[in-house]
């Protein structure tokens, strides 16, 4: 194989696995660093770079990173990322002071934002520092999206939703509540020099069977409407008897919010075969912790309605065959119920846009947009959030937030929008002195730790009691231990190498090599560990100077210990810490530096 | 400064031996010799060897002398009986340690200094006694312990780390050990595992003494340019025309000689020596021969390295002395000793 080109940020970027799978690419080993020294507000700040909500993703985040996480090769159970992070933000004090502000003097630009879901307000966010004069104009009487009025209180507080929708509001965005847009096309006549739709995927999934429309109890309900109107205060009940048809995560809020409206015997009803769920497992978890059972292989049939009332639901029960693909159905059965929520999904609704506009729609309903700079057919236009290319999450939402940010900058300042800044990545020797490094490099076995609830007897109480107590301070000792440092990388300068073999005998998991080059099958398959993970570099050195073999290093077992660097008699292999930087709309233009600036990093 | 440790990773790829047991079972304390030095490369591949041919570690004794290479047995398979000698004497005790437990598997290391300056007749009698056991002499051509003195096996020429050159004759120890009696010589570099390993595993099989002496370069003091003991000048200077592979009894019906093997040397246990090649006339039984291609090589400036010389027919010194098969340690005391009364009748008989 060619040497490896560790000079790219790619390179080093996709070793630290969490970093790699957030989509907004959180600095994550270095926040938990941060945490480690106590130092909360900067932590809290770091996160805050990079995914604007830390409070609020403490708590919901859908966290991609913890399966990449690369302590799951290591134990089993990756790190408590998330968890880590809700810590930063619940133990951070007043931040207020190192927030982005905006400037005095505005550009003479002004940009309007459809909605205020976390899509518009991370917009918001990177363009006021920038001196953009920002409208946001917000269907209800709140901010947030989906997060204030479909994620359930006893997930996330109000209060913490509050700070983080506020201070960004605060800086001096413009917001009208109680004001949908109704027509695109008078809102682009109102002359905004760009316009970023973030207005969600509103539309809650119909099912169309037998029955569906004959209840005239109104015992049916759509699932994020049911939320939504249970958020507003308007439903403050639920019958005992409650059938939950889907498995989404969508699905366990309404399952967990009926058995605090009264529902006693709740079930979430399931086509398909546990491994095929939709919703996270441990949102499954929590749910099956509150008594909910979930039923599965029954196929919704039919309503079964009694003089105009919900009585129960048919259900076919069906057998799967390997991969769930196929169905036969084997019997059918009738569950009595009161109330069916269904919570199969979300569907886009521009209604709203006109279609003369010059904005193209594709299928689905969905904007045609360019991947990279979120910009619709029409060129002052910009999409992003569940509005862009459907229900995702709200860490997606952030991540393309910040690239449509940069998308209006660019188009505002009359430059090309596909003119965009790569990926930079500093590294810097971790080095204090012999078997010294300025990181934990000590493996540390701790087992993950378990979050506590509140006790079942008291968690229903109210509809806002928050069920997760987050970390204590042991806890969150020991968690913050079990990171391995995936950041702080092992470097190698082959002509140091005099090939003795030191950090290959030392290697506490065996991932370096030394021997013949070869093509990269050929090399994995005569590495000293087996190499099991093909979605992991194998590092390859330039020739060794005494024998022409190369040094080869798999990254996907590398524990990040340091101890190949601490017994290298040539200092051949260096541990060095890799900093990513993440160009946002800040960067683009030299004359503001308001967001890096504000950052201490660890 | 806290000394670092090499933490248990519970990862799941590590593949087990027979005994169940992994690579990292068969490790010791970790190493406090400087970062580099050959002697730990040495131990990686001992305790890979013990690894492969699924050793249990109770049934090995490890002993050693004084010198960074004496410190080594600390290193390796820490579940094993040990002992750590004073300087040189290494030989006198194991020779004891076998005399009381036959059974047990014996590997001493030992360094150039140890074993061919203050040790070097205690050597002497241990290779014509035969001793069961493997010896490996991680040789660097200095003192490394008292920091750097040339030993007795320094090459005349070779240069300090000061850059004086020593003027006084080397000892070779295997050359030492043709004139001895040895019955298995065999040379190797601690850069090389892919020829070691082999050849520790043919040192355990032997019946008899196997010396190895591991060329094992001194990070600290004896690595630089004009040394005879580098990393660089092996790579530069060692010639492998001898090659060969261990096959243990088990897997002998499973691995058919090839063509290309050269030799075959077929030990007492059964299991067999091949030779992938030897040079031109040269035969592994033949003192005379071994001895005259060290030489050339040696006159070169050339490291001959591989299993230089093995006696098939060696008789250790157990069979020497016709000892009962058993330990003795496992012998019943009364009959081992059996007290003064017994005495007093031999002594009557030689009279
Ligand atoms: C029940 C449920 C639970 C969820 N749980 C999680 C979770 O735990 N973790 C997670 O990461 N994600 C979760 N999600 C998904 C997440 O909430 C969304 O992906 C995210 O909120 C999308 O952000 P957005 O800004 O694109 O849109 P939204 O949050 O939907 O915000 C859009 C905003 O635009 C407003 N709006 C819409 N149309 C107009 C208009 N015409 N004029 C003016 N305003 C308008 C809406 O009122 C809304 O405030 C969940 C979703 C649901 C339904
Ligand atoms: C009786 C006695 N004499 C001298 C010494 C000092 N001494 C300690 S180690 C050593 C030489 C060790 O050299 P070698 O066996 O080659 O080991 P290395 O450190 O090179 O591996 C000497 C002379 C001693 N410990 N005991
Ligand atoms: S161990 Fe730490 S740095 Fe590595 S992937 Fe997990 S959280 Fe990220
Ligand atoms: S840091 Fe070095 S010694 Fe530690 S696991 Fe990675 S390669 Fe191995
Ligand atoms: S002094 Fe030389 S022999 Fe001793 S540990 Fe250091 S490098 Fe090895
Ligand atoms: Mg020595």
């Amino acid at each position: 194989m060619e040497p490896t080109n560790d000079r790219d940020p790619n390179y080093f970027h996709q070793v630290v696995d969490c970093q790699w799978a957030c989509p907004a690419h959180t600095d994550v080993p270095g926040y938990i660093r941060l945490i480690a020294q106590g130092r909360f507000d900067d932590a809290y700040l770091l996160n805050r770079s990079a995914n604007v909500f830390p409070g609020i993703l403490g708590r919901v985040c859908d966290r991609p990173c913890e399966p990449a996480c690369r302590r799951n090769r290591v134990d089993g159970t990756p790190v408590a990322i998330c968890r880590l992070k809700r810590v930063a933000a619940d133990l951070s004090g007043d931040v207020t002071d190192r927030l982005p502000t905006a400037p005095e003097t505005k550009n003479g630009k002004r940009v309007a934002l459809v909605g205020a879901g976390p899509a518009s307000l991370a917009v918001a966010n990177d363009l006021l520092p920038l001196g953009y004069d920002v409208t946001i104009f917000e269907k209800y009487d709140r901010a947030g999206g989906l997060m204030r009025v479909n994620i359930p209180e006893f997930r996330l507080p109000g209060e913490v939703l509050d700070f983080e929708t506020q201070c960004i509001i605060d800086m001096g965005a413009t917001i009208h509540y109680n004001s949908p847009v109704e027509s695109m096309r008078e809102l682009l006549a109102q002359g905004f020099d760009a316009v970023f739709v973030g207005a969600g995927a509103p539309k809650g999934k119909e099912l169309e069977l037998p029955g569906r429309h004959d209840d005239t109890t109104g015992r049916i309900h759509i699932g994020i409407e049911w939320l939504k109107s249970v958020a507003f205060g308007h439903i403050e009940s639920i019958g005992e008897r409650v059938l939950i048809i889907g498995v989404g995560n969508t699905a366990m809020d309404c399952c967990r919010t009926s058995r605090r409206l009264g529902g006693t015997d709740v079930r979430v009803m399931a086509r398909r075969p546990r491994d095929f769920f939709k919703a996270s497992p441990w949102e499954l978890e929590d749910a099956e912790e509150e008594d909910i059972d979930i039923t599965v292989n029954h196929a919704p049939k039919r309503f079964v309605i009694e003089d105009g009332k919900l009585v129960g639901m048919e259900f076919d029960i069906v057998e799967w065959d390997e991969g769930a693909r196929h169905s036969t159905v084997v019997d059918t059965v009738t569950i009595a119920c009161d109330d069916v929520i269904l919570a199969i999904g979300q569907e886009n609704a521009f209604d709203w846009v006109e279609r003369d506009l010059g904005i193209e729609f594709g299928e689905w309903e969905t904007p045609v947009l360019d991947e990279t700079t979120l910009q619709s057919t029409l060129p002052q236009v910009f999409f992003g959030g569940d509005a862009a290319f459907g229900p995702k999450n709200i860490i997606w939402a952030v991540a393309q937030a910040h690239q449509a940010a940069i998308s209006i900058h660019q188009f505002c300042q009359g430059r090309d929008v596909t003119d965009r800044l790569p990926d930079t990545m500093t590294l810097e020797s971790q080095k204090m002195g012999m078997a010294q490094w300025s990181y934990h490099n000590d493996y540390n076995p701790s087992p993950r730790q378990q979050m506590h609830h509140v006790e079942l007897t008291q968690r229903f109480a109210a509809l806002d009691l928050e069920v997760e107590l987050g970390f204590d301070a042991e806890q969150t000792a020991r968690e913050v231990q079990r990171c391995l440092n995936c950041d702080v990388q092992t470097t190698f300068k082959a002509n140091l190498c005099i090939e003795c073999d030191a950090c290959i005998d030392i290697c506490p998991v065996r991932c370096l090599t030394i021997t013949a080059n070869g093509d990269e099958e050929d090399l994995r398959s005569r590495l000293n560990a087996p190499s099991v993970n093909p979605d992991q570099a194998i590092y390859v050195s330039a020739a060794l100077p005494q024998t022409g073999r190369v040094m080869v290093k798999d990254e996907n077992v590398c524990v990040h210990c340091g101890l190949c660097a601490q017994r290298c008699p040539t200092a051949a292999w260096d541990m060095e810490k890799f900093e990513l930087d993440i160009p946002y709309a800040a960067d683009f233009d030299l004359l503001s530096k308001t967001r890096s600036d504000t950052l201490t990093r660890s | 400064m806290k000394s670092p440790t090499k933490p248990i990773i519970p990862l799941a790829v590590l593949p087990k031996n027979e005994l169940g047991l992994t690579v990292r079972d068969y490790e010791g304390a970790m190493s406090t010799l400087c970062a580099g030095c050959g002697h730990d490369s040495v131990t990686a591949a001992i305790t890979q060897m013990f690894f492969e041919i699924s050793m249990p570690p109770r049934d090995i004794v490890k002993l050693s002398g004084i010198g960074c290479s004496s410190k080594t047995p600390t290193y390796f398979v820490r579940g094993a009986h040990g002992f750590n000698s004073a300087h040189g004497r290494m030989a006198p005790i194991a020779t004891g340690a076998n005399a009381a437990n036959r059974e047990l598997t014996m590997i001493g290391i030992s360094g150039d200094g140890d074993s061919l300056s203050i040790g070097m007749g205690h050597l002497a009698h241990l290779m014509r006694r035969n001793v069961n056991m493997l010896y490996v002499l991680e040789n660097n051509g200095v003192y490394g312990l008292t920091k750097g003195q040339f030993s007795a096996s320094a090459d005349i020429g070779s240069r300090s780390k000061r850059g004086v050159a020593n003027v006084v004759a080397p000892i070779d120890p295997i050359l030492l050990g043709l004139s001895m009696g040895a019955t298995f010589l065999a040379r190797s570099f601690s850069g090389d595992k892919a020829q070691l390993i082999p050849l520790l595993k043919a040192g355990v099989a032997h019946r008899g003494l196997a010396i190895i002496d591991v060329i094992s370069p001194c990070v600290t003091f004896n690595d630089h340019e004009g040394s005879t003991k580098s990393y660089r000048f092996m790579r530069e200077h060692e010639i492998k025309e001898i090659e060969t592979d261990f096959v243990p009894w088990e897997q002998e019906i499973a691995m058919p000689r090839s063509k290309d093997d050269a030799k075959e040397i077929t030990m007492h246990d059964g299991s067999t020596v091949r030779f992938r090649s030897v040079p031109e006339g040269y035969d592994p039984r033949d003192r005379q021969k071994v001895e005259d291609y060290i030489r050339e090589h040696r006159e070169r400036g050339e490291v001959a390295t591989g299993l230089l010389y093995l006696n098939e027919d060696s008789i250790e010194v157990h069979e020497l002395n016709n000892t009962p098969d058993v330990a003795l340690a496992k012998v019943p005391f009364e009959k081992l000793c059996p007290g003064s009364a017994v005495l007093a009748k031999i002594q009557e008989s030689f009279r």
